[in-house]
């Protein structure tokens, strides 16, 4: 590539999916983003318990500037609400997480789960049919066998490509708390499945029956102190697993060492710093999303202000904090007030680890560059989207005077006060072997891309006034 | 007390009312109560509870102290020998007031955790809705409140949804939190702190 090693991304506008109108439905309202394992494939779920499938085309090369699209491959109603009569509790249908399987033959799977339910389905394509019937009319009316008077053999001819979702298995009944995580593992044959107080490990072939690996429920729930935030398995270790809590550790674990995990094989936790306590210190540590690096060398953890890497051979204090949104530390009372103290982040890692993504509000996200040491604010809006448009990078000014306003209006600037906390974004996703990242705001998906540079042009740095370099 | 302490204090009952509503809220949200919501709210509260009382007792002491001095600067030598208890007199009538809030607090707290199993229950609907039964003379209880309360049964998970998201009062030896079904609808006006 053009322009020397130092790797500057520049990321462009590619597509948006969903509704334009500000009026939204809360069915629509997404609720997770995933990529497949090859990248080909970008999950989504929503409120209603719908999974969109999207799949990038095959890449146009007439266009070198466009990697490929990505347009609806499937839809299927995955959940529906129920109610659990019993406790007098309706079970809400959002989907909470998606993860899909590696892929083995030419169907695609995923897990999907919501509150209480998980359910695998399968994604296949179908683009033959069989023709040719000597029983049958074309259009399936049966022919009375008195009429044939000559036998053929039915042909498979080439037919609309349809694609298919059906369930093949559900997982049910295990949880009495509200699922909060799934992962599959690495051995391709189990997967995990956590709620607020407990980590149940699954066959993917069986589902009445599952393991319960970890119980964090006390005997006396008056003693309760922490509950379960996040878990997933090690990348490579099909034996380890972490999980998170709403106090602000994680505690990984290793399944040889006994059936039932309850003593954590390590227990990675910061020390507070007591200058920091308010009456909100509870809420902002609590961890809202844990995930391992692809190499599974390192984990990340999200808290509500921040971004910490760790190393799983220290267990003292991250080896990387990045603060996402530190100028919303004087702000937590009306965060609290309006319920967003309580939003859950996520974030994920690039495919090389090498740089981290999360989101913010006013539909701000954020990426850390881990080695070039350098971060960068970006906006997922309507305003910017002609193709390829370059995303200019955002600031947030705290501003000293009273009103907390900027200085200076500058163009890409904007006040705290200014900030729209209902436009989030809580669940982005990385492509795993390429540059393109998707971006949920509250019911639409952004997908973003990296300037494709073209090896014959000038050098880049003739634009580097409007570049946003991480 | 000084300006700083009143402002915590101010902020300590605003957040406690901010608190209560929203768990009141959650009753109704779809999917049910959600613990980790549930604990956190619950951490809040007992942060705010406790960053109060100890602003209010240090406020206390503090004119407790003024009072000594002034005192001190007014009265001869043999004096001060009678005016020594009061700053411990007042420490103690604060600390009893603290444990009566505290009892009271728990109440309240105990009162939010509770459920009724049956809608059928008149004793235990809307505080709105008047209930026939009897008050006694429960100065401590407030009139609106049932007098029955739900029992728990051993062993029923959804109780312990709940109880999991209380404070551990036990702890504190003030007595244990009763655990009903359902939360009782709350008025946010129980939250005012009596002023000393």
């Amino acid at each position: 590539m053009a322009g020397g090693g130092s790797e500057d991304m520049q990321w462009c506008f590619s597509q948006v999916k969903g509704a334009i109108d500000d009026d939204v439905a809360e069915a629509d309202i997404i609720s997770t983003v995933e990529f497949n394992h090859s990248g080909e494939l970008l999950a989504t779920g929503d409120r209603g318990g719908r999974v969109v499938i999207f799949q990038q085309e095959v890449e146009n090369k007439s266009v070198p500037e466009y990697r490929s699209e990505y347009n609806v491959y499937s839809t299927f109603q995955s959940h529906e609400p129920e109610f659990d009569y019993l406790k007098s509790l309706e079970i809400e249908e959002k989907i909470n997480k998606i993860r899909w399987l590696p892929q083995k033959n030419a169907s695609q799977f995923l897990l999907s789960t919501n509150d209480k339910t998980i359910k695998l389905w399968k994604i296949s394509e179908r683009d033959k049919r069989p023709e040719g019937y000597n029983l049958k009319e074309e259009d399936g009316r049966y022919i009375n066998p008195g009429n044939v008077t000559s036998l053929r053999v039915p042909v498979f001819r080439p037919m609309d490509l349809m694609v298919e979702a059906s369930p093949r298995r559900v997982f049910s009944n295990a949880h009495t708390y509200h699922i909060n995580s799934i992962s599959v593992n690495s051995d391709h044959e189990t997967y995990l499945s956590a709620d607020d107080l407990r980590v149940n490990l699954w066959n993917l072939e069986i589902n009445d029956r599952s393991f319960n690996i970890v119980d964090i429920k006390p005997a006396n729930m008056e003693d309760l102190t922490e509950i379960i935030t996040a878990a997933e398995f090690h990348p490579h270790h099909c034996h380890t697993l972490v999980y998170s809590s709403s106090k602000g550790s994680i505690r990984l674990c290793d399944m040889r060492a006994s059936a039932l995990c309850d003593q954590h094989t390590k227990l990675f936790e910061e020390p507070e710093d007591p200058s920091n306590r308010s009456f909100f210190s509870e809420i902002i540590s609590s961890i809202s999303d844990v995930k391992f690096s692809h190499s599974g060398r390192y984990l990340m953890t999200r808290d509500y202000l921040t971004v910490k890497i760790w190393d799983l051979n220290m267990e003292t204090r991250p080896i990387e904090t990045y603060q996402v949104h530190e100028y919303l530390r004087n702000k937590m009372c009306s965060l609290y007030e309006n319920d967003c103290l309580f939003d859950k982040f996520e974030c994920c890692w690039n495919g090389n680890d090498s740089v981290v993504m999360t989101g913010s509000y006013n539909n701000f996200f954020r990426m850390f560059d881990r080695a070039q040491r350098r971060d960068a604010t970006l906006e997922a809006s309507r305003e910017h989207n002609l193709p390829l448009q370059l995303l200019k990078p955002r600031r947030v000014c705290t501003g000293g005077g009273g009103g907390g306003g900027c200085s200076k209006r500058k163009k890409d600037e904007i006040s705290v006060d200014s900030l729209d906390f209902n436009k989030k974004i809580l669940h982005t996703a990385w492509h795993p072997n390429d540059n393109i990242i998707a971006v949920a705001t509250i019911n639409n998906l952004y997908i973003f891309q990296d300037k494709v540079s073209d090896p014959d042009s000038a050098d880049d740095l003739s634009a580097s006034d409007m570049m946003c370099t991480i | 007390m000084n300006a700083s302490a009143m402002d915590v204090n101010t902020e300590a009952k605003r957040i406690l009312a901010v608190s209560i509503s929203k768990l009141y809220a959650s009753r109704s949200q779809r999917g049910g109560l959600r613990l980790h919501r549930s604990l956190l709210l619950s951490l809040v509260m007992r942060s705010a509870r406790d960053i109060y009382h100890s602003a209010y007792a240090q406020a206390a002491a503090e004119e407790a102290a003024a009072a000594m001095d002034a005192d001190k600067e007014l009265e001869k030598v043999s004096e001060p020998l009678v005016k020594s208890p009061e700053p411990e007199k007042v420490e103690l009538e604060c600390r009893e007031r603290e444990e009566d809030k505290e009892v009271e607090e728990e109440e309240d707290m105990e009162d939010v955790f509770e459920s009724e199993t049956d809608s059928e229950d008149k004793e235990n609907m809307n505080p709105s809705r008047h209930s026939r039964k009897r008050r006694g003379n429960t100065s401590a209880a407030p009139d609106f409140l049932p007098s029955k309360r739900a029992r728990l049964e051993p062993g029923e998970e959804r109780h312990a949804v709940l109880l999991g998201a209380v404070v551990p009062l036990g702890a504190m030896g003030l007595g244990s939190c009763r655990v009903g079904e359902s939360l009782n609808a709350f008025s946010i006006n129980r939250v005012a702190m009596p002023a000393c």
